[in-house]
């Protein structure tokens, strides 16, 4: 239930009409990458907390962490990760990219479709 | 002690000596009331303290250079003179990038402030409200329902804060002030000191050693919020009976619990308009006082509310009013840099009220002109290079 309420006030506007500095566009890009930008700041200190908790009780020291080095089939295993993260993210600029060539192969608007089918 | 603690050791002392900002918001104190915090709700309040910190020491200070390099320069280009007011100053500052910037990332991380508090309070919401009314805090909590939420508080939720002081999400919901109570942190960066108190300490100690032979019998606060100001003053005259008045039924709930859960007994809150403190008779209090209280109101109330703490003091009684100073004197770029809360901040009576000579305001209200106070405190530069923090004292004498 709290949860649930939490879920659905925790963002709530404030009473007054929000001003805007910059393009409303571009504030709203700006002001989803700061949140995105504050939990990275969680998460980095939450892996510092493991990293310290690790150490602290004798597991893994700190300096191991700093110098490991991942053998080859590890880094490429994290390299797949990573190519396949980065793909994910930038999904849009493969579409925008795969949209010219698909124009010129004919791809059509929607309602066109519609149209066409009905 | 092998190699490794030797060089963890050093990197962390190094780090201390070179570390400049805010505290851990860890070192805030808990108390009962107090939402429990998980590791990353304190993480993202600690981020937001820091992005508060970078934006007062880093990016302000550009919005001053960019104001002497451009943006003056090209008003003085256009009209053939300087800025006249702060409207003039705020129109061209909006025009350039740089106060855009700054204002759009001051705004978010208040906006985010809010969100990470309310998440963490609304969440435990059920378990703070059963808290609240287990404490044995009812009998020192007088609520009166009738009381209306006034215009200049409903209209617009001051410093962007949902709900303002008086939303409940279901009856007996703290959510919102346990918000306020572990989120101001951001805001302050811990200037406060744990109990985010400062105000209240300052003025307590400045009172006693203003005046060494007033004992005051009686301490009206008015707009307590969650009390966290006026804790101190009851501390320092332990004899006294104190009273804190709100219009907001949850922030009252919440500072009658968190008195308890912090052993202050000699206070009680009560529901009231401050503009009507009929139920209290003529020369009831001999210390009345407010806290970053007069630039949420309307004109009307604070002359109303004037007027009534003139006549709740008894004779040789004391009304004391903290804030930040008044624009009078300042440079138009300041004063627009100043005033920006009241047009990105939702605080609608920050540019009225900064520009009014309140002490006229005061002899209106009946208090002698010979009788005024003043105090201008100005704080030490704040870790990290914070900006200076001016608190002024304003009030008379009866």
């Amino acid at each position: 239930m709290s949860i649930a309420s939490a879920l659905l006030h925790a963002s709530d506007k404030p009473a007054g009409k929000r001003p805007y500095f910059l393009d409303p566009e571009v504030e709203r890009v700006m002001a989803v990458t700061m949140a995105v930008a504050q939990e990275l700041a969680v998460a980095r200190q939450r892996i510092d907390t493991l990293e310290r908790l690790l150490e602290a009780k004798g597991l893994v020291p700190r300096a191991e962490v700093e110098s490991f080095t991942p053998s080859a089939a590890e880094y490429a295993e994290r390299a797949l990760w990573s190519q396949e993260y980065i793909n994910r993210i930038l999904r849009i600029v493969q579409q925008e990219g795969q949209a010219a060539e698909a124009a010129a192969k004919g791809d059509l608007p929607i309602p066109d479709v519609t149209r066409e089918i009905s | 002690m092998d190699g490794s603690e030797a060089s963890t050791q050093l990197a962390q002392h190094s780090a201390t000596e070179a570390y400049d900002g805010p505290p851990d918001q860890r070192t805030g104190a808990r108390h009962a009331m107090y939402p429990d915090l998980s590791h990353d709700e304190i993480e993202r309040f600690n981020f937001l303290t820091q992005m508060n910190r970078h934006l007062a020491t880093r990016v302000a200070p550009m919005v001053e250079t960019t104001w002497n390099a451009r943006i003056e320069p090209r008003f003085e280009a256009e009209h053939g003179r300087k800025p006249k007011d702060r409207t003039e100053a705020r129109k061209a500052l909006l025009a350039d990038p740089v106060f855009q910037t700054w204002s759009a990332l001051r705004r978010m991380t208040m906006e985010q402030r809010q969100e990470a508090g309310r998440w963490a309070a609304i969440r435990q919401s059920e378990s703070l409200a059963a808290k609240a009314a287990s404490l044995p805090s009812r009998e020192r909590l007088s609520l009166d329902p009738t009381v209306a939420v006034p215009r200049y508080v409903a209209a617009v939720d001051h410093h962007c804060m949902p709900g303002s002081y008086h939303t409940e999400l279901f009856p007996g919901d703290v959510s919102g002030p346990a918000s306020y109570d572990s989120g101001i942190h951001v805001t302050v960066g811990g200037r406060g000191g744990p109990y985010n108190d400062g105000i209240g300490r300052t003025m307590a100690e400045w009172i006693q050693e203003t005046y060494p032979d007033f004992k005051p019998r009686r301490i009206l606060d008015l707009g307590t919020t969650t009390g966290h100001n006026l804790l101190p003053m009851a501390r320092a005259f332990p004899e006294a009976d104190v009273v804190g008045v709100d219009i907001g039924i949850p922030v009252l709930r919440y500072a009658a619990a968190r008195a308890e859960a912090l052993g202050v007994k000699n206070v009680r809150f009560i529901q009231a308009d401050a503009t009507d403190l009929s139920q209290f008779e003529d020369g009831r209090f001999d210390l009345v006082m407010t806290t970053m209280f007069l630039h949420e109101l309307s004109l009307t109330s604070m002359d109303a509310i004037f007027r009534e703490a003139r006549r709740v003091l008894a004779p040789g009684g004391l009304m004391l009013n903290m804030e930040q100073p008044a624009y009078a004197g300042m440079p138009p770029f300041e004063q627009a840099i100043r005033d920006w809360d009241a047009h990105y901040n939702n605080e609608p009576f920050w540019t009225t009220l900064h520009s009014l000579n309140l002490d006229d305001h005061f002899v209106d209200a009946g208090f002698e002109r010979g009788n005024l106070v003043k105090k201008v405190f100005t704080t030490p530069a704040g870790p990290g290079g914070q900006e200076k923090i001016s608190m002024v004292f304003v009030g008379a004498a009866r």
